[in-house]
């Protein structure tokens, strides 16, 4: 087996009036998500990994295999061990819902991904138990999705490509399947690559992130990498707010609250099931961070963090988004704030200056390790 | 009232003509179908119309080429030779051929259709799900499209029945080779012989109201099992 665990893709061509020139490389674990308007081209990006599309100048290579390259290998789609759940769930109307979900498990064990993935885990895992006999036309709209999920699953894939398999729901019916996602992800060492125009999603499932615009890649790293980039749209829109993954040190029932540690901190964050020692995922928006440049006596806002600036950025009128290095040295996870350009004068900010970022709200990522 | 030989033989031929016309349409037809609803070769269309020219020529054009084509001069007397024949003309081979010529359109068309509705879509499902180009076309495609398949065969075999200018052009109407219902009919009121014509154009009448019956109620099912 290969050392290489990374996903390398590479695809440049024309598509009618399209110009595709899109490149990254990601971890072979964990959820990816390709993140950018609509027509940006993150489908044909997909297509073109699933062997669905073909460009010439290509380049795909998986763990080490090799998918595509631009000597003219290409291995056909039905050759690659992926599993892709469409926009639509496409299940095969002539078939039960258990035939559908056998339909790409290998006939012999053998040729299987790591960690075999097996039929009644994924059954349970998506709660399709009772479904089995029925016929597809006669499921709702999120129980064919999540059969197309298993079915995509149960051929035992070593790649997973989702393209927004939640954007053809209704809200009632996403809420419904995140868990199952979140769940996924959790516990199968699958990795994910997530197409999606929704920021919620990238905040709640994505570890890593492929931002795109006009055909073309603008910026790929971790998740928290790129939220904090003032250089990227992530950081300067309205809702920006940033991702950390802390472990829950303590859990203060009296008061409800968990003791999350993440780098560079301590916060405090309202309490859900868990136990300490669990990972959590909170999400900080910039707009409820706030400075100031000595500890703050008394207040209501539990959550006050050292830091220091890393940069800062004027946006749209009179505001500006400060990059804040949580820890007395500067070394600890970032955070946005957002503050208008009135204050950090009258407070006399600068880069490099340590600062007190006073967070007025921190919001737990729902679901996450929740089901574990 | 016992039904005359005379009548029995050609109704026997047209079923043993039909059948083995529509099946062998299914043989041929089905690939052409596939790949006419797949390709994106330029003359894909030319070959769709090559195949559709027996819906719009008069049947005594497309008999009349057939007829040279299966004659001693033809490809049809080379084959002939073969089994030491002198022509396929005026045989039930000869039929055999012919039908499957000019009912072709009837079966192609729906199957065509059939597969084009299908779509992209679950053949790239198939394919994602490991499924080879093959296999995808057995357990996916045609699943999908036997509602074309079975309306494709049905009036594949109803046309055939009903042939008549081709089957008289190259069959000849010789009784118990080649004399079936249609030229059968026109026989019967060419003698005169009301009560057997009418046997026989009732029967059709009372087949061709149970293939259109049939056909409406086979869509009905399939429409109702896909909602």
């Amino acid at each position: 087996m290969s050392h290489d665990e990374t996903i390398k893709a590479a695809f440049k061509g024309m598509l009618g009036k399209f110009s595709l020139d899109a490149g990254f490389t990601a971890p072979a674990k964990g959820v990816t998500t390709l993140f950018g308007p609509s027509g940006c081209g993150k489908t044909t990006v997909m297509r073109c990994i699933a062997g669905l599309q073909r460009l010439a100048d290509g380049l795909c290579v998986v763990r080490g295999d090799v998918w595509q390259d631009r000597n003219g290998a290409f291995l056909p789609t039905y050759r690659r061990p992926l599993g892709y759940v469409f926009q639509e769930a496409s299940l095969f109307p002539h078939l039960s819902v258990r035939r559908n979900l056998m339909f790409g498990a290998p006939r012999r064990d053998g040729d299987v991904g790591y960690g075999r993935i097996a039929f009644d885990e994924v059954v349970e895992l998506l709660g399709v138990t009772a479904l089995l006999n029925r016929s597809p036309a006669k499921l709702s709209g999120g129980e064919r999705q999540r059969v197309a999920i298993g079915r995509a699953l149960l051929s035992q894939p070593k790649l997973l490509l989702m393209d927004e398999p939640l954007s053809a729901l209704d809200r009632a019916t996403k809420d419904e399947i995140m868990p199952f996602l979140e769940r996924l992800r959790d516990r199968l060492a699958l990795p994910i690559i997530y197409i999606t125009h929704s920021i919620a999603e990238v905040e709640r499932l994505a570890d890593h992130i492929v931002l795109m615009e006009k055909g073309r890649v603008i910026g790929a790293g971790p998740l928290e990498d790129l939220q904090s980039d003032p250089a990227l749209p992530l950081a300067v829109a309205r809702d920006a707010a940033v991702s950390l993954d802390g472990v829950i040190e303590a859990r203060d029932d009296r008061y409800g609250l968990f003791t999350l540690g993440v780098r560079g901190g301590i916060l405090h964050a309202p309490a859900s099931p868990g136990a300490p020692g669990e990972r959590r995922r909170i999400r900080v928006m910039a707009g409820d961070v706030s400075l100031a440049r000595e500890r703050p006596g008394l207040s209501s806002i539990l959550n006050v963090l050292p830091g220091r600036i890393v940069s800062v950025k004027p946006v749209d009128g009179n505001e500006v988004v400060v990059v804040v290095a949580l820890g007395a040295d500067g070394a600890g996870a970032r955070v946005l704030s957002r503050v208008t350009r009135k204050s950090w004068e009258l407070l006399g900010l600068a880069e490099g200056m340590s600062v007190h970022a006073q967070v007025k709200a921190v919001a737990l990522a729902p679901g996450r390790g929740d089901l574990g | 009232m016992p039904i005359p030989s005379e009548v029995w033989v050609p109704i026997q031929l047209t079923i043993e003509l039909a059948t083995i016309t529509t099946l062998s349409l299914l043989i041929v037809a089905t690939p052409l179908a596939w790949w006419l609803a797949r390709s994106r070769a330029w003359f894909r269309e030319a070959v769709a119309a090559i195949v559709s020219l027996p819906m719009v020529l008069p049947p005594t054009v497309l008999g009349f080429y057939l007829l040279i084509a299966l004659g001693p001069d033809g490809p049809g007397g080379a084959i002939a030779g073969l089994w030491g024949a002198r022509t396929l003309a005026f045989t039930f081979t000869g039929l055999v051929i012919g039908s499957i010529v000019s009912s072709m359109p009837f079966v192609v068309q729906p199957i065509r259709n059939a597969f084009a509705a299908i779509g992209d879509r679950p053949l790239e499902v198939a394919a994602t799900l490991r499924a080879s180009p093959r296999r995808a076309f057995w357990t996916v495609a045609l699943p999908l499209a036997s509602p074309g398949l079975l309306t494709g065969a049905v009036l594949g075999f109803a046309h055939t029945v009903g042939e008549f200018g081709v089957i008289l052009m190259i069959g000849g109407n010789i009784p118990g080779r080649t004399r079936v219902m249609s030229t059968a009919i026109f026989d019967f009121v060419e003698t005169m012989r009301w009560r057997e014509a009418n046997i026989l154009a009732g029967g059709m009448v009372a087949f061709a109201f149970a293939v259109i019956l049939s056909m409406i109620l086979i869509e009905k099912r399939f429409a109702r099992a896909r909602a």
